[in-house]
């Protein structure tokens, strides 16, 4: 019986060191993938039989659980609660539920926020450092629920207007393009 | 060099020093106002009090350390009266226990009285200063009724020599703490709670302060002054503040308004009188005026701009400001504008 208490907190401790990989917090970093901007697909169409499919834009910052509570802080800063309110939308779309126009994929987001899309969302090109806009897509997604919950912000500094995002409810995205089953 | 080095390799110049202080260091030792003068008072009054205790105490452990030992011969028990012995080791222990119960009792009324006097501090038309903690530096401003006759400000506060000034506090995000040493002592800053509080300078001059309370990553770096002048030169700095930023007639700076308006600053900057309004950085409407960058970090000259704009994580890693890789001369016309703002 005595015998188990050695491994059971060497595992213990194990788990705690390899929670602190979600934290790790990078001050200057790169953005992922800067050229995805020309290869994302916001149509359903495509010439030819075989589907592009979403270019492969692995957002390491949906990782990192600081990163992705700076893209909150960001979200509000850069003030896209304007538009979309606390993610549940407004004079934009919302952005917790599982519709997504221009796709759901990080690259999608990425190139919506760089590019701007018709009807009222600006173009941040050159405005927003392109690995703040990764940390907001980070954040934008874990509003869905897109996002492994331990990363997720957890809870609010200030009252409720929705639940926190660690406790959304995980969305299947429709939308033209990056959905789930194209793309597994 | 530091201060333990010194300690031990000067340790006249270093106590000298310590209570001389030094000149743009900030000291509670070197009042410039009333209440940092009472509180000056009470540390004199405890000082002394804790050094006649450390004395007599050291006294007693001498004295104690150089009788000579009993030898073991006579060291043989011996049954012989201690009435008296007993009487006076209860004398001295019963008058040594009021002693101190009666001096911690005095410093406490004297902590007392100073406090009152540190806080009552009035005037019936006081200059209000509002200042807001952000990680990782201040937000001033001087609110006015005529809402564009509010000068807003950071790191940086312009006080009236002479003059009571009402400090209104607040914090962005964390409990940050507002010390100006010279001037008084520490006020938490707390989040959604706004309090305030009276200072006041004497004399003339720059105070440095800093946050008291950890805050963050760069607690360390965040630093304020506290520039005490006479009621004109005062005035003046106000009206200055008060103007929208100057249009530049340098094409360079013409140039460096369309960088700083192209880029990511005008996502957390203001700059009255342009396009950039945004309230999540400093007001760099008046940059120019300011002695230094980054809540006392770096000193206001080209060089020291140019390294913070492209890379402020390298300065104060975790700040909110993002590194900014800009073409070389679009760097030197943005800081050629923002010098022009005077």
């Amino acid at each position: 019986m005595r015998g188990y208490i050695p491994s059971v907190l060497l595992a213990a401790g194990l788990l705690i060191l390899a929670g602190c990989k979600r934290e790790a917090r990078e001050f200057r970093p790169s953005p992922p993938a800067s050229q995805v901007i020309n290869t994302v697909q916001v149509s359903g169409i495509n010439p030819g039989a075989n589907p592009v499919g979403a270019p492969p834009a692995p957002n390491y910052y949906e990782e990192s659980a600081y990163a992705v509570s700076q893209g909150k802080t960001l979200f509000q800063q850069y003030n896209c609660v304007g538009c979309h309110a606390n993610g549940g939308g407004g004079i934009g779309p919302p952005l917790m539920d599982n519709n997504w126009i221009y796709g759901a994929e990080p690259g999608n987001i990425y190139a919506t926020i760089l590019q701007g899309r018709p009807n009222g969302m600006p173009s941040f090109r050159n405005r927003i450092p392109e690995y703040q806009v990764w940390e907001i897509v980070a954040y934008v997604r874990s509003l869905s629920g897109l996002l492994p919950k331990d990363v997720a912000p957890s809870r609010s500094d200030q009252l409720y207007v929705k639940p926190p995002e660690q406790s959304m409810p995980k969305q299947t995205p429709t939308g033209v393009t990056g959905t789930t089953e194209t793309q597994p | 060099m530091s201060t333990l080095a010194r300690l031990l390799l000067d340790p006249g110049g270093a106590l000298l020093a310590m209570f001389q202080g030094e000149p743009g260091q900030h000291h509670i030792l070197h009042p410039a106002g009333p209440q940092a003068s009472n509180i000056e008072w009470l540390y004199w009054v405890i000082f002394w009090i804790v050094f006649v205790a450390f004395v007599l105490t050291i006294l007693g452990f001498a004295r104690a350390a150089a009788r000579s030992r009993t030898p073991a011969h006579e060291m043989v028990p011996v049954i012989k009266d201690t009435s008296e012995a007993d009487r006076r080791s209860t004398w001295a222990v019963g008058s040594a226990v009021l002693v101190t119960v009666l001096a911690l009792f005095a410093v406490l009324v004297m902590s007392m009285i100073t406090g009152k006097k540190v806080e009552g501090l009035t005037s019936k038309q006081p200059i209000t200063i509002q200042v807001t903690g952000h990680q990782w530096w201040w937000e001033v401003t001087y609110p006015d009724p005529q809402a564009d006759q509010t000068v807003t400000t950071a790191n940086e506060i312009h006080v009236p020599v002479g003059k009571p000034v009402v400090i209104l506090t607040n914090s962005a995000d964390v409990i940050h703490s507002f010390w100006p040493p010279s001037i008084n002592g520490k006020r938490d800053l707390i989040p959604g709670i706004g309090s305030a509080f009276w200072i006041q300078v004497d004399q003339p001059g720059v105070y440095h302060g800093q946050c008291a309370e950890f805050c963050g990553l760069q607690h360390a770096h965040m630093g304020f002054s506290i520039v005490a002048e006479h009621d004109d030169a005062f005035q003046a700095w106000k009206a200055q503040q008060l103007k929208p930023a100057k249009e530049p007639t340098d094409p360079e700076a013409v140039h460096g308004r369309e960088v700083f308006l192209t880029h990511a600053c005008i996502m957390c900057h203001t700059v009255r009188g342009t396009d950039a309004g945004s309230r999540v950085g400093p007001d760099l409407t008046h940059l120019a005026s300011r002695a230094m960058l980054a809540a006392e970090t770096l000193p206001n000259t080209r060089g020291a701009m140019a390294g913070w704009i492209v890379d402020p994580q390298r300065v104060k890693p975790g700040n909110q400001m993002p590194p900014n890789p800009l073409q070389p001369d679009d760097l030197q016309a943005l800081i050629t504008y923002l010098q022009t703002l005077q």
